[in-house]
């Protein structure tokens, strides 16, 4: 019986590695030598090569473009958190007038497609002159991160019993250390599952971030890695390794912050 | 009101003000200056502005390519939706009964939904190239899976299926956590096989969560752009190219911004259309259940 449970454990686990291939290949890709990429078979490789992540990081735009992605995506998460907290306590404890209204604009505002809004967006921002800058970006992916970090955390409040809150204050904390010294740590793991979804929507996101750039100096990782240049061929090797540096915050939160992705990912769908 | 009533609504307005601002300006306001940008001739590039009435729309309505782009979706759309429901569940129930290596499990299964959607139409790119290709070599065939317009679309429904089957794994794989051992121990008890218990005991129970995942998937798909736009552009003579596509070609390329906010705002009513549908049928059921 054990070792008929182990079996299928393992079993489940080659077939979502054999799910996964398409990664793994990617990333042997990004490791054979120049001169085995368009040659199959071999399915492995002789020799193996760093040469194609130093052409990425030495002569692509790849780092400016990691860089203004880091720094794109972690703006975002904060303006998401730090607006949306504040709404999300409103929502979830006062007696807002519209509440319903309101949590359903919220909803329907996720639903928002891009495509429609991009090209008023596209206006606004090239008059406000704010094209080819963070703070357009920023703005930009705030139209999705915002709506869903509100939903979220005004879910994760609502969990929490409000008697907490209330008997601190009976102890004679003021509403304002009550707030912080309570009902901050036991939010804590849904302001990390809010702020990790908005960080990786934010990084991942493509359409507005390819129309409201012109250069390297707001250009993110998939805007650059979508406009890879080949200057007489398709540098496979080159767009592999680039593919796996704009994989890698996804991957590090896949991996280690598996629990509160997992579970902000759920909140966002069983709480309709 | 108590005093400290209207204090707590004036706290809860002011609270929620620096939110609703935001939201005015890059969510409320695009999404009604659409539809009167869809109402212009706007060619930026030749300073083109004038009204123009309802003519996009009139247009769209002969337009062999609009209507193209709409059949285009709604195929990519059912075919992705229903594949990653029935794997995804397939997914989900493979997880279930794992006991060790879970977090292994998770993270292969996770990786796919949370990169980019460009590196995965970079990634499917590579595994299609007609001559080095991992899926060439392993099924021994030469097919030309993008440029070859019977094969294009299938393909990009298929890495788009990789990507977003992980989302409905996990809602099930919740869901499916939370049945009671006993229920299917029970219907087991009474003679039912595997496939019986599956239909009769554990499908119905997944239902609702199944019906939730169909909905944000639906309603995804029907905004899908960077995979089709990056893997095959719309290409190999217009088979994948969406609404989105067609929409953003309008927009950024013919440089026509009236009539691309037109294509727009019908991506915009067909979205809206699909999630008050669903969520008048799943209210509708459950008022009966």
């Amino acid at each position: 019986m054990r070792r008929a449970g182990l079996a299928r454990d393992a079993l489940v686990l080659v077939a979502l590695t054999a799910y996964a291939a398409p990664f793994f290949w990617q990333l042997l890709t990004s490791i054979k030598p120049e001169a085995d990429l368009l040659r199959l078979p071999p399915l492995l490789p002789a020799r193996l090569t760093l040469a194609h992540y130093r052409a990425v990081l030495e002569q692509s735009l790849m780092p400016q473009a990691l860089g203004n992605s880091l720094g794109v995506a972690a703006a975002t998460t904060l303006l998401a958190l730090g607006a949306g907290l504040p709404a999300a306590y409103a929502i979830a404890r006062l007696p807002v007038p519209g509440r319903r209204a309101l949590l359903l604009a919220l909803v329907a505002s996720t639903a928002f497609p891009q495509i429609a809004t991009v090209s008023p967006l596209y206006l606004l921002l090239r008059a406000l002159r704010l094209r080819d800058t963070w703070t357009a970006l920023v703005l930009a992916h705030a139209s999705f991160a915002l709506p869903l970090t509100v939903w979220l955390l005004a879910g994760f409040i609502h969990e929490i019993p409000r008697a907490l809150e209330e008997s601190a204050a009976v102890d004679g904390a003021s509403r304002a250390q009550a707030l912080r010294s309570v009902l901050l740590p036991l939010l804590a793991p849904g302001l990390a599952s809010a702020g990790l979804l908005a960080f990786l929507s934010s990084w991942n996101e493509f359409l507005f971030a390819y129309t409201f750039t012109a250069s390297e100096a707001s250009r993110t990782v998939p805007v650059a890695l979508a406009l890879f240049p080949g200057v007489f061929e398709v540098p496979w090797g080159d767009i592999a390794a680039a593919s796996m540096l704009a994989s890698l915050p996804p991957l590090l939160i896949v991996v280690a912050l598996q629990r509160a992705l997992v579970r902000g990912l759920l909140a966002g769908a069983v709480k309709e | 009101m108590t005093p400290r009533e209207r204090a707590d609504r004036r706290r809860g307005l002011l609270l929620l003000a620096p939110t609703l601002a935001i939201l005015g300006v890059v969510t409320v306001y695009p999404g009604a200056w659409v539809l009167w940008l869809s109402l212009q001739h706007r060619i930026p590039v030749f300073g083109v502005e004038r009204f123009a009435g309802v003519s996009h729309y009139v247009f769209l309505a002969g337009d062999p390519r609009f209507w193209s782009a709409v059949w285009t979706t709604a195929v990519f759309t059912a075919s992705s939706v229903a594949l990653e429901l029935v794997l995804g569940v397939l997914a989900a129930l493979a997880l279930a009964g794992q006991r060790r290596g879970r977090h292994l499990a998770f993270s292969l299964l996770l990786l796919a939904w949370a990169m980019p959607a460009v590196v995965t139409a970079k990634l499917f790119e590579w595994l299609y190239h007609p001559a080095a290709g991992l899926l060439n070599f392993l099924l021994g065939a030469r097919l030309n899976w993008l440029g070859d317009p019977g094969l294009a679309l299938p393909a990009v429904v298929l890495a788009d299926v990789w990507r977003t089957l992980p989302f409905v794994a996990v809602l099930a794989y919740a869901r499916l956590l939370a049945i009671p051992a006993e229920l299917v121990e029970a219907a087991q008890v009474d003679g039912a096989g595997r496939a019986a218990t599956f239909r009769h005991v554990t499908l119905p129970l997944l239902r609702r969560i199944l019906a939730i995942a169909a909905l944000f998937r639906t309603l995804d798909a029907l905004r899908a752009f960077d995979i089709m736009f990056v893997l095959t552009g719309g290409g190999p003579a217009g088979t994948t190219e969406t609404l989105t596509v067609y929409a953003y070609r309008g927009l950024f390329q013919m440089l026509q911004l009236g009539f691309g906010s037109a294509v727009g705002v019908v991506v915009f009513a067909l979205v809206m259309t699909v999630a008050w549908a669903y969520v008048r049928l799943l209210s509708a059921e459950e008022s009966r259940a």
